[in-house]
């Protein structure tokens, strides 16, 4: 097979990651005393944790190849549908990304979640596989499985273990992301029959489809991954998701799940329809543009700590779709690291709002004031990550919207401009947010009182904090992975040379050629 | 004229009345307390029956003049007839007696009702598919009204005797006019009377909508729908479940075979017609049992909007569509019957069980059964991993294949819509809290069933290879 390589590590790495947690949740269905659930659930994704390491050594940064590559093995053998699994350096970093913050997430919901524990961990593990299964699958179907199965676990957890009005934002969450999901099932079904009735992905990159065509099955990638980023305007179900999701279920959606969505993008729509990609860029990248200052302007207006996160995520990832659809290096490359980097200074703040959720259960800004003098720990880690968050030098976050920026600049100066306007926003809303929360006079007297944070939470934040350092300082080790499979990814979009804009298309009626 | 051996092909109706005749000789002698018997004697008359039936599969021949088919295509439904009667069975014998109507003739009536479906799958002749669609429907009527003393089950009956034997009607006057046409009422030389000839169009399109409507109110298509909530609302349950799934997979078996055949030639035109009525019925199908208060007004909506899913498979009418069409049905009978085992788990006797909000905080009384009925309801709304996703995957796929990606779009929007009906099961009865005790008819039958169901719906769902083989190996003798 020349498409892959193999790097032999005596084992099916990819399979063993995907089947870990299952086993964990066989065991836990033996257990009954919510303790030795957690426990074992931690365990568990410790395991995976570890599990998930050789793909970070053994990994060969030099080639844009599939790794680990496992299969192709007939699942479905009618339909030439099978079981192949594979990383290149793109989902590489999302797969660690993920091993990495399930046992956060467990660590987090120790205390928070205290009934049905052993549903939640165990809708938790089949998260991971799920997510995992999202970025490892090379088959689409196999892809599609793991994408639109996911949604079960999310549901559960938002509509179960989430806030008040939980019940409305789960449905939300399940009806906007399936509408979008659905559409793409057709989008893969109409590929398969024009691509030569095949569903492996790395195969169906090479095809050269009618341009009309591509149009069509780009709106429906279009609806299903930018929901799930969520770009604007599809975004309205993720302030909702994200308030009413217990901590760990926030933490997931904000960090992997909005991450699927950008990783479809770049997974389908760049290689597999170069052209329809390069027509609908000009709408995409106004989009993006917008959803950056207008994720910033609503998160300054939020009064509720997890909604202006939210917006702020819906900013951030305005970033992430600008630094994809720019089309140059700097651009993908600063919107992958922006996509780890999100995921870890967001995580990161969540679980911080989640800290002190668990103390006074109350998420309003005006709850709090000046609980860094009962918190001193708390104060220091609230004002790293947020400093983090604002894209502050020296710190993660800077890199990646640093090289989108970059990026953007080179080919579209006018959106740069007003893209940098949501990293002034950015550090308006956080700051502001930061000394309303933490300085000052304590205003609320319960708040006098409040316990700074114990060693089980500072286990959960220190892991991320040296990331926020590390990747801040010294992003190379990220960059190399990327570097490779970004470059040929370029390649194969540029391939396809320049189409007429859309509006052309449109005029000439290009676009519902494809549809007959 | 044909060999006399042929008696021997109908062997297996020949055991299913058989029985049913001996289970109505023998209710008198079985104590009110012992009928359970008699299920476990219908469960042995369907596993000889589809033993039997399974020695014959591996036929494919024109048994009685062409009256009566033996081929791959008939051997898969009749066992999904049996498989699925079997359920019903076991799913029966807690709930009548539940229910107080715990009377042997129930059996007769429901091994009966299989037989007439058996040989509606297996009719090489419009007469004897007739004939079998009457013996299932007059079974089916007394059965609506089984539970006598309750006003909805006595105006279902009646809803569904009126209404279906004037449906009967009009398919009898459709094959009527095809015999005027054709001189015969074979379905081979039908189609090859209309393969050479060209009659006249417009009687031959008279016949075809006729047959439309005949064949469309047996699978409740829209906008022959009507009696199916109030039917699926009065008869007893396990009924509900039994016509869901039986008289739909049957009637669309004798559907797709009686149009790939007879108007074979016509395909553009019963394809324009189907298409529209496939639209509306996954439409209304699904907007409205958003709106149900009631389980089984509910699922009877669902299974509405399936019917319009499953005649997507029809419309394409390819290869493709002809098994994706066996394999939704197939997948379709495991998922709603085990959902439907739920609603009997919940009924207790009176109104008990039918509300939707009978289900609430069901995870903390009873999680295993609430987790069985998360798995349906998922299956029904569609997602993966579980069977519901297999089958509209094929379908929709069969839609893409035949140039009618269109029709898949509408359909996928539909079942976004349609997880919202299904979701809310799941949330009522995993977010809700209890209202008060929760005590469940349960019964050693009934939770084989359930756990027979469920193994399907996801073994299926991840392993659905098999089942699409063995589908695949059976269309092939359909179209020459």
């Amino acid at each position: 097979m020349e498409n892959f390589v193999l790097n032999d590590l005596g084992y099916p790495e990819l399979t063993l990651l995907l089947v870990i947690p299952l086993i964990g949740i066989l065991f836990l269905a033996f257990l009954r005393d919510p303790k030795k659930i957690r426990v074992v659930a931690l365990v568990t994704s410790l395991v995976e944790l570890v599990a998930s390491l050789p793909l970070f050594f053994y990994f060969d940064p030099s080639t844009y190849k599939m790794q680990f590559v496992e299969g192709p093995y007939p699942w479905i053998g009618t339909f030439n549908i099978h079981y192949t699994v594979g990383v290149d350096g793109i989902s590489l970093l999302m797969v660690l990304l993920t091993t990495l913050l399930m046992p956060i997430c467990i660590l987090c919901s120790w205390r928070a979640i205290d009934k049905k524990v052993k549903g939640f961990m165990s809708a938790l593990l089949i998260m991971e596989t799920g997510m995992i299964g999202v970025f490892v699958a090379l088959d689409f179907v196999l892809f599609y499985v793991f994408w639109e199965g996911m949604l079960i676990p999310m549901y559960l957890i938002i509509g179960i273990w989430g806030g008040p009005n939980r019940l409305y934002a789960a449905m939300k969450f399940f009806l906007y992301t399936l509408a979008g999901s659905l559409l793409l099932l057709v989008a893969m079904i109409s590929l398969y029959f024009a691509g030569g009735k095949t569903f492996d992905i790395v195969t169906l990159m090479t095809v050269h489809y009618p341009p009309g065509f591509q149009l069509w099955i780009f709106l429906a990638f279009f609806m299903a991954f930018a929901i799930k980023v969520p770009m604007f305007p599809f975004h309205t179900w993720l302030p909702d998701a994200h308030v009413e999701a217990p901590t760990a279920g926030s933490v997931l959606l904000a960090s992997v799940l909005l991450k699927m969505g950008a990783y479809g993008f770049l997974r389908f729509c760049l290689p597999v329809l170069p052209e329809a990609t390069l027509a609908f860029t000009p709408v995409i990248l106004s989009l993006s543009v917008i959803a950056i200052v207008y994720g910033a302007y609503m998160a300054l207006a939020q009064n509720d700590l997890k909604k202006l996160i939210a917006y702020s995520s819906v900013s951030h990832m305005g970033f992430v779709t600008l630094g994809i659809f720019v089309m140059n290096t700097q651009g993908v490359e600063g919107a992958l690291l922006q996509m780890i980097n999100h995921g870890i200074t967001t995580g990161g703040l969540f679980l911080l709002v989640g800290m002190v959720y668990d103390r006074t259960h109350s998420r309003m800004i005006a709850d709090y004031g000046g609980i860094a003098r009962p918190m001193p720990r708390y104060g220091a880690m609230l004002t790293i990550f947020a400093f983090s968050s604002l894209g502050l030098p020296g710190m993660n976050s800077f890199v990646g919207e640093f090289l989108v920026l970059l990026g953007t600049f080179m080919t579209h100066r006018g959106m740069a401009v007003i893209a940098t306007l949501g990293v002034i926003l950015a550090a308006v809303y956080i700051l502001w947010m930061v000394q309303r929360v933490l300085f000052g006079p304590v205003t609320k007297p319960g708040n006098a009182g409040l316990a700074d944070l114990e060693l089980r939470e500072m286990v959960v934040l220190v892991p991320l904090l040296v990331l926020v350092f590390w990747f801040g300082f010294y992003p190379n080790p990220l960059l190399n992975f990327l570097h490779a499979t970004v470059s040929h990814l370029l390649e194969q979009v540029n391939a396809a040379g320049s189409p007429p804009p859309l509006a052309d298309q449109l005029i000439n009626g290009e676009l519902f050629k494809g549809l007959l | 004229m044909f060999p006399m051996t042929d008696i021997w092909l109908i062997l297996p109706e020949i055991m299913l009345i058989v029985y049913a005749c001996a289970i109505l000789v023998l209710e008198p002698f079985v104590s009110s307390s012992q009928k359970g018997i008699l299920a476990y004697f219908s469960l042995a008359a369907l596993a000889l029956a589809g033993f039997t039936s399974f020695r014959l599969s591996h036929l494919d021949y024109a048994a009685f003049s062409g009256m009566y088919l033996l081929d791959p295509y008939s051997s898969f439904f009749k066992f999904l007839l049996y498989i699925a009667a079997a359920l019903v069975v076991l799913l029966s014998m807690n709930y009548l007696k539940v229910q107080k109507i715990n009377i042997g003739e129930y059996y007769a009536f429901l091994l009966i009702a299989t037989a007439g479906m058996t040989v509606m799958v297996s009719g090489g002749d419009l007469i004897t598919i007739y004939l079998g669609l009457e013996l299932t429907s007059i079974c089916f009527y007394v059965l609506a009204g089984f539970r006598r003393y309750e006003e909805r089950s006595i105006e279902a009956s009646a809803k569904y005797f009126v209404l279906g034997s004037f449906s009967s009607g009009v398919l009898l006057y459709g094959i009527s006019i095809l015999y005027g046409l054709a001189g015969t009422t074979n379905l081979k030389d039908l189609s090859a009377f209309f393969a050479v000839s060209s009659p006249n169009s417009s009687a031959l399109i008279v016949a075809m909508v006729l047959l439309i409507v005949g064949f469309g109110f047996k699978v409740s298509a829209v906008p022959f729908h009507m009696w199916t909530p109030d039917v699926y609302e009065g008869a007893p349950t396990p009924i509900t479940a039994f016509l869901s799934v039986s008289s739909k997979a049957a009637s669309f078996a004798v559907f797709l075979r009686v149009f790939l055949s007879v108007f074979n030639g016509a395909q553009q035109d019963w394809q324009a017609i189907l298409i529209v009525v496939s639209v509306a019925t996954m439409g209304l199908g699904n907007l409205v049992a958003v709106a149900q208060e009631n389980i089984k007004r509910m699922l009877a909506y669902s299974s509405i909007a399936h019917a319009g899913y499953a005649m997507i498979g029809l419309i394409v009418g390819d290869k493709l569509g002809i098994y994706s069409l066996m394999l939704y049905l197939m997948i379709y009978s495991f998922m709603n019957l085990g959902a439907f085992g739920i609603v009997i788990l919940l009924q207790r006797g009176g109104m008990s069980g039918e509300s939707i909000n009978d289900f609430s905080g069901l995870s903390k009384k009873h999680p295993f059964y609430a987790l069985l009925m998360l798995v349906f309801m998922f299956s029904l709304a569609g997602l993966p991993p579980t069977a519901g996703f297999v089958a509209k995957f094929y379908v929709f796929m069969a839609a893409v294949n035949a140039h009618l990606a269109w029709l898949a779009v509408v359909g996928v929007i539909f079942s976004a819509i349609s997880a919202y009906f299904y979701l809310r099961i799941v949330m009522v009865m995993y977010m809700k809290e209890p209202a008060g005790e929760m005590k469940l008819a349960a019964s050693p039958a009934l939770s084989i069933a359930l756990l027979v169901a469920v193994a399907v719906v996801v073994l299926v769902g991840v392993f659905p290879g098999p089942l699409i083989d063995y589908a695949q190996t059976a269309i092939l003798s359909l179209r020459q």
